[in-house]
């Protein structure tokens, strides 16, 4: 049962899995820990991305790749509207009415996929050069799942560069250290935080694209994978995108084993997991204490 | 109030004491009023107003943990859950007498919040809401796989459940069930009064606004936390045994994170910390559910949701602070 390429197989799984679920997490690390917004709606805009693409697919038939990046843009777009809007309302109350207003939001995406889309599962069509396997003697790997690791990886090392090289990022982790004192030199922090919240709704569009294979695009997306993508935010540490990466990784590979060797234990394992870590670290591998 | 009457023992005086003390108002009659409305206008909304009072009895149960002790939780399904289990198995196992059910439901939840409390209150928080979310996972799983006991998937059904004090049986119409439960909620609304009220309650309310503060004021603030744990999780075992009790059915629904979560947005929609944002959230909640789906039964969720957003629009402290400030207009003073 234990051989080398059932685990080689269970650990690109794994690790594709945890990829996503860092895609779909970086924006809500930031929102959550640095904004201080408690945005469950945050899933919600991986499943807006994800039925955005299948409508680019099926009506205006484009493939796959160029439904990404018009789908990531208007998830962009949704994101910056929502924050203008309705978002601004509960910035300054409290973390109760922004488990209210963005309950409510998930509801109503929730309600408008199931108008638009139907309750059915849904599955984007993967185009022809991504959907075989790659053979070795060692083990098969799938193409689709490889892609989706080095897309993955490239976007989280642009991320990296993004927030170490350039101003923006200079700015943003300024803000995120200590936003009275960004304030005070002239960084304009509401803005900072606005472009932020919008790239990490694009991000967990991509997320919930790519990830459709893994996670199957339904109406109550929005609500089913939010708990994952919580954990990951807070066993990594609020804030931290290092730790949500560590922690994406590590759910991951713990649930995609967990549930082929332990079958019976089901989600058990997970949740014990960040359990045990929590109390371990409450503060999240990462966090500041 | 002088001291005379502060000392004197005629009972008129004790209850007047007493009601002051606990601050009851007439408000405290509303609820009993709609109840009893309800069933003389509306039969027909019988088997939905007890489905109301049984999400009032959660919602309590959660102000108290949530509004008023500060505590908090996504998870609060696990106690809710216990009850229901609690009471199924009791009806399938021991006894069919409904309040025997009932006393092991409120103990089952009680339980449940003793062993997992020393766990959940350690932190705060975020960090606070994944270990209760946690713990009511792990509970939904521990079912789903111990069949022999909970049925799993399946749930628990097939019992029944005797007359309540052998007389009046659960009817068809619900009507028992009904007066069942309202009496349960009456139980757990003076409960809730006595206890928030009270030298405990104000220490809990100590600790929510400030827990550094109280446990230098030499509070034990885990020891309060656990016991206010345990008293929220009696009540929501009640309202799960409750559940288990008129439906006759337990499934793993009563432990999952939808139902931790509706329940929260239930008391946040009625405002947190007054009890009576509970009973009026909850109200709305499930009637504003149950109404839009039954007009349309697919988009129904679009309905609630608006509700909820312009809600945080329009009375972000709740929608009983809506009528605080329209009693305060009225009366020329602030009410409550």
């Amino acid at each position: 049962m234990i051989n080398l390429p059932t685990i080689l197989t269970l650990l690109v799984d794994g690790v594709s899995y945890g990829l996503i679920l860092f895609l779909i997490s970086a924006g809500l690390t930031i929102t959550l820990g640095v904004m201080r917004v408690v945005n469950l709606a945050h899933c919600a805009f991986a499943m807006a991305g994800g039925y955005f693409a299948l409508g680019c697919v099926r009506y205006a038939g484009l493939d796959l790749l160029s439904a990404l990046v018009l789908a990531t843009a208007l998830t962009v777009v949704l994101g910056a509207l929502l924050e203008r809007t309705v978002y601004r309302w509960v910035y300054a109350t409290s973390q109760l009415g922004q488990i209210l207003m963005t309950m409510g939001l998930v509801f109503v995406m929730i309600a408008s996929a199931n108008l638009a889309f139907g309750s059915s599962l849904q599955s984007l069509p993967v185009p022809a050069w991504l959907a075989g396997t790659w053979e070795t003697p060692a083990f098969t790997l799938s193409v689709y799942r490889g892609f989706l690791v080095l897309v993955s990886v490239a976007l989280g090392v642009a991320l990296w560069a993004l927030l170490e090289f350039t101003e923006f990022g200079a700015k943003l982790r300024a803000a995120v250290d200590n936003p009275r004192m960004a304030r005070c030199v002239g960084i304009n922090v509401p803005r900072v935080f606005a472009i932020t919240f919008a790239g990490g709704c694009g991000l967990a569009a991509i997320g919930g694209i790519l990830g459709n294979q893994m996670l199957p695009l339904e109406p109550w997306y929005a609500l089913k994978y939010l708990v994952p993508v919580l954990i990951v935010v807070a066993v990594g540490g609020l804030g931290s995108l290092k730790g949500s990466f560590y922690a994406a990784v590590i759910l991951g590979l713990v649930d995609t084993f967990g549930r082929y060797y332990i079958p019976a234990g089901g989600a058990f394992i997970i949740y014990v997991a960040s359990g045990v870590a929590l109390l371990w670290r409450p503060e999240g591998l990462f966090g500041r204490a | 109030m002088n001291r005379q009457t502060v000392l004197s023992s005629s009972p008129q005086a004790v209850v007047a004491r007493a009601l002051t003390r606990h601050r009851f108002s007439w408000v405290d009659l509303l609820p009993w009023a709609v109840i009893a409305l309800v069933y003389v206008v509306a039969d027909t909304y019988v088997p939905l107003g007890t489905q109301v009072i049984i999400m009032i009895i959660f919602a309590l149960s959660l102000d108290l943990a949530v509004g008023y002790g500060g505590i908090d939780t996504l998870g609060h399904a696990a106690l809710f859950g216990a009850g229901a289990y609690g009471a199924g198995l009791v009806a399938l196992n021991l006894s069919t007498e409904p309040i025997t059910g009932l006393l092991a439901a409120g103990v089952a939840g009680a339980v449940v919040a003793l062993l997992t409390g020393p766990l959940v209150l350690r932190t705060r928080g975020v960090t606070q809401v994944m270990l209760t979310l946690a713990v009511s996972t792990v509970l939904l799983e521990v079912c789903n796989a111990w069949k022999s006991v909970t049925g799993g998937a399946d749930g628990l059904a097939g019992f029944r459940i005797a007359p309540l004090f052998g007389a009046f049986r659960f009817d068809l119409a619900g009507h028992t069930a009904y007066w069942y439960s309202a009496g349960v909620m009456a139980v757990a609304f003076l409960f809730c009064k006595v206890i928030v009220n009270s030298p405990f309650g104000l220490t809990i309310r100590g600790i929510r606004e400030n827990p550094v503060r109280m446990q230098l004021l030499g509070v034990s603030v885990r020891l309060r936390l656990l016991m206010l744990y345990a008293m929220s999780g009696v009540l929501a075992g009640w309202a799960g045994g409750l559940t288990a009790q008129v439906t006759k059915v337990v499934g793993l629904d009563t432990l999952s994170f939808v139902l931790s979560g509706n329940a929260l947005v239930m008391l946040i929609l009625g405002g947190t910390g007054s009890l009576y944002g509970a009973i009026l959230g909850a109200t709305v909640f499930v009637v504003v559910s149950d109404r839009a789906a039954a007009i349309n039964p697919f988009h129904w969720l679009f309905a609630l949701g608006i509700v909820l957003i312009l809600a945080v629009r329009y009375a972000p402290s709740g929608l009983v602070s809506l009528f605080e400030k329209g009693a305060a207009r009225a009366f020329g003073r602030k009410s409550g």
